[in-house]
């Protein structure tokens, strides 16, 4: 059966396009992007406590995790989300008090997205998810000090705009406040969110 | 003319004759027989559908229909809803509001689904349609409570204001009161979808109060249960109603008023809204459930005792949307209590979780197709499924014309055999001969898409997501489902093969998504090199697609027949493949 249908793809269907003489081949540089174990990707739950690199490479889209994943956080994990699955619309507002939809900016990609921040229990939750729905970006995180590789890019600070206006860093207020301050959210060029002043405070330590 | 009309009716006969054709189908049909009538028809056609916005432009529809009084338009692809299509994609509607804004004083309905409406358009809309009636906003943004409060005080014949499942600035209840005193004509307003905390009760009473016609009402989540009463106290003669918050302090003197009122609602057949519902306040609504034919508990959180009683008191129901806190067992009581159901929607309550929070499964399911004879159209939501229950499922209900099961977990196999659950749709797709439209989940290989071409032959719309193995399975999409207008894929192996060896099958169907697969730019370029009546648009973040190699796969892809040509409003994360493109781009 299988043969058969394949012939029949690359004979020359009135219907269709010769694609022998176009020449082109399937093959895909860097890794596939459909991962075979989807479902073990995406059934895999993260530990929060554990240090979680948050570099990504271009085409990788595998996070590292710690060793010690499987006795990790005891507090319920939200799946890693794949945007747009499933296929709820404005979930959010289903069956919760509010919704809070607020939209994400990127240095230097061309488009917004929007995340729920309802959905998410703390900050490491938010940054994990960001860094999915954005994978060939870096983004810090400076929940746990750690320098961040910089082979593959730029850095990225996650900064808010809050209710009065101004440009914040996330996660300097705890984590419900944030929910209920934040309008925007904008991962900044490391090196403007140097120049903004918002590279202040303890836990945080300049790349520069 | 009178010399072909003299073996003919009189134009005046065959108008008359024409305009008891309803159906866009059928009208063009009747403009395809011969030219005179084409003319008639495009003379007399009232209604206009356009599909996809981009496939016509605004000037060559008002060139062809004259004299209509009611468009349709929809603008932005299916996976729009689910936050595939990235914002300032398009699907904008003010040139299409300037245009008919010069050439059409008298258009009197508007319905725009997925589409940019902007406050301008609305106050363009106010100010240019005199005798302006129904303006319908599906899931449609871009625009704020102001341009609602120009709509609000100057369409003086407005009957109809629906903003279901609208993204709105909401900057002010207050556009409400902006209806004028004088104003008593509004038959159905919807208003659900607004957000704001305070809300003009008093303008929202007097409004309700002075529009005697009022059928359909929808409140929005701001208007506590305690205003219910007297909003509906005002409108004895709602049809259609939905709640605002569902919730207040158990209180007998606010429960007896609240039953009371809903006593006096004769004619009340749809129910809906339920915000935050509490149990306590939900035998208030029993006297209406006997006449009860849709009920909408999709934002009810409230569990399966609960849920059980109300549903057993509804026999008449056809239609269902609520939360999977139903259960198994509540689908049970559902599928022996209510043998008129034609439709039922179960949404997940928790969709992101890592575990099943409720006992649902594909029993449930199993229980309805079973149990409801006239069950044609199912949106499921469930965390297992088997092909034994897909099977039985299929011959418990051939009449199915729209079935989308979402298994949660994607590529989930039969819990039962782990096998992919081929056999299970095909199933499906070989007992349901009229099924329309169809939504696939879980573990899936080419084979299911074998069987989706081989039988599935009025299917018009398809959904695909984690799901085969190789182009073969697209290919028998493409070559086999004769009916197929709307193909929607995601994160699948498919890539240029079975795309370039069915083009021509393209320009049969409204439009092709496919994001996260495996097409190649060159692919892309070919195709619209070659194929001109098609629009292919590449959608990518990374940058432009000529800055990396040509073999190197897209990240979104959207296809859709055009007789417009390329569109010029694309974001700069967007490329149209053109007949150029070929030589400008090597």
């Amino acid at each position: 059966m299988s043969s058969e249908n394949g012939k029949r793809l690359l004979e020359t269907d009135a219907g269709g396009l010769n694609f022998e003489a176009t020449e082109l081949t399937l093959g895909l540089p860097g890794e596939p992007r459909v991962t075979s174990d989807g479902g073990a990707k995406l059934g895999s739950k993260r530990g929060f406590s554990e240090t979680v690199d948050l570099k990504l490479g271009d085409n990788n889209r595998e996070v590292k995790l710690g060793h010690s994943l499987q006795e990790a956080a005891k507090s319920p994990v939200s799946k890693t989300q794949v945007v747009g699955w499933p296929p709820v619309r404005g979930f959010a507002k289903r069956g919760k008090k509010s919704c809070k939809y607020v939209k994400v900016a990127v240095d230097g990609a061309p488009y917004l997205r929007k995340v729920d921040l309802e959905i998410y229990n703390s900050y490491q939750q938010l940054l994990t998810s960001l860094e999915d729905m954005f994978s060939c970006f870096t983004i810090r995180n400076y929940l746990n000090e750690k320098k961040i590789d910089q082979v593959n890019g730029i850095e990225y600070m996650p900064t808010y705009e809050d209710k009065d206006g101004d440009w914040m860093l996330v996660g300097d207020v705890p984590w419900q406040m944030f929910v209920e301050s934040c309008k925007r959210l904008r991962l900044m060029k490391s090196s403007e969110a140097v120049g903004l002043g918002l590279t202040t405070g303890p836990k945080y330590s300049s790349t520069n | 003319m009178h010399k072909k009309m003299a073996f003919s009716f009189p134009d005046e006969v065959l108008e008359h004759v024409f305009s008891f054709i309803q159906s866009d189908k059928d009208r063009n049909a009747v403009s395809m027989v011969c030219k005179s009538w084409y003319e008639i028809e495009r003379w007399c056609r009232r209604k206009v559908f356009v599909g996809n916005c981009y496939a016509v432009s605004p000037k060559m529809v008002i060139r062809r229909f004259p004299e209509f009084r009611s468009i349709e338009l929809k603008g932005k692809p299916h996976f729009a809803d689910f936050n595939l299509v990235p914002d300032g994609w398009g699907g904008y509607v003010s040139p299409w509001i300037e245009e008919m804004a010069g050439a059409y004083p008298w258009l009197e309905e508007i319905r725009l689904k997925r589409m940019v409406v902007t406050d301008e358009s609305l106050e363009l809309i106010a100010k240019s349609f005199k005798n302006f009636k129904v303006l319908v906003l599906s899931s449609c943004e871009g625009f704020s409570t102001d341009g609602l409060a120009v709509i609000a005080a100057s369409c003086k014949n407005l009957k109809e204001l629906d903003l279901r499942d609208c993204e709105v600035d909401d900057l002010s209840a207050h556009w409400l009161s902006h209806f004028p005193e004088t104003y008593t004509s509004l038959v159905s307003l919807n208003i659900s979808c607004l957000g704001s905390d305070e809300a003009s009760f008093s303008a929202l009473e007097r409004l309700v109060g002075r529009c005697t016609n009022l059928k359909t009402l929808q409140l929005n989540r701001a208007v506590p249960l305690d205003k219910i009463a007297n909003i509906l106290r005002h409108a004895p003669q709602l049809v259609e109603f939905g709640t605002g918050t569902y919730t207040a302090d158990v209180r007998p003197d606010v429960y007896s008023d609240l039953a009371g009122v809903f006593s006096s609602c004769k004619e009340l057949k749809s129910l809906s809204g339920f915000w935050d519902v509490v149990p306590d306040y939900l035998p208030a609504i029993y006297p209406v459930c006997s006449k009860l034919t849709s009920l909408n508990l999709s934002y009810a959180t409230i569990q399966s005792p609960d849920l059980i009683k109300l549903v057993s008191h509804c026999p008449n129901l056809q239609r269902l949307l609520v939360l999977d806190y139903i259960e198994d067992s509540g689908l049970e009581v559902l599928a022996s209590s209510c043998k008129d159901l034609q439709e039922l929607r179960v949404f997940p309550s928790d969709p992101f979780g890592a575990e099943p929070n409720v006992s649902l499964t594909e029993q449930g399911l199993v229980a309805v197709s079973l149990g409801c004879p006239k069950l044609q159209s199912v949106l499921y939501f469930c965390r297992r499924m088997s092909n034994e229950a897909l099977v039985t499922i299929a011959r418990n209900r051939p009449n199915f014309t729209r079935f989308r099961l979402c298994i949660i977990e994607p590529k989930t196999a039969d819990y039962l055999t782990l096998e992919p659950l081929d056999v299970g749709f095909g199933a499906i797709v070989q007992y349901c001969k009229d099924l329309k439209r169809l939504s696939l989940s879980g573990l899936l290989t080419d084979r299911v898409f074998e069987y989706i071409g081989t039988y599935a032959k009025k299917l018009e719309m398809l959904s695909v997501a984690f799901a085969g193995d190789s182009d073969l399975g697209l290919h028998h999409v493409l070559s086999g489902c004769e009916s197929l207008r709307k193909l929607e894929i995601r994160d699948c192996p498919f890539g240029d093969k079975a795309l370039l060896a069915n083009a021509a099958k393209l320009e049969t169907m409204r439009s092709l998504w496919m994001s996260s697969c495996a097409v190649s730019f060159a692919a892309c370029k070919l195709l619209g090199q070659k194929m001109p009546r098609l629009n292919v648009e590449v959608i990518d973040e990374r940058g432009p697609p000529d800055s990396r190699p040509e073999n190197c796969p897209v990240d979104k892809l959207y296809i859709y027949r055009s007789i417009a040509g390329p569109r010029f409003d694309m974001p700069p994360f967007v490329w149209t493949m053109d007949e150029d493109s070929g030589l400008r781009l090597s």
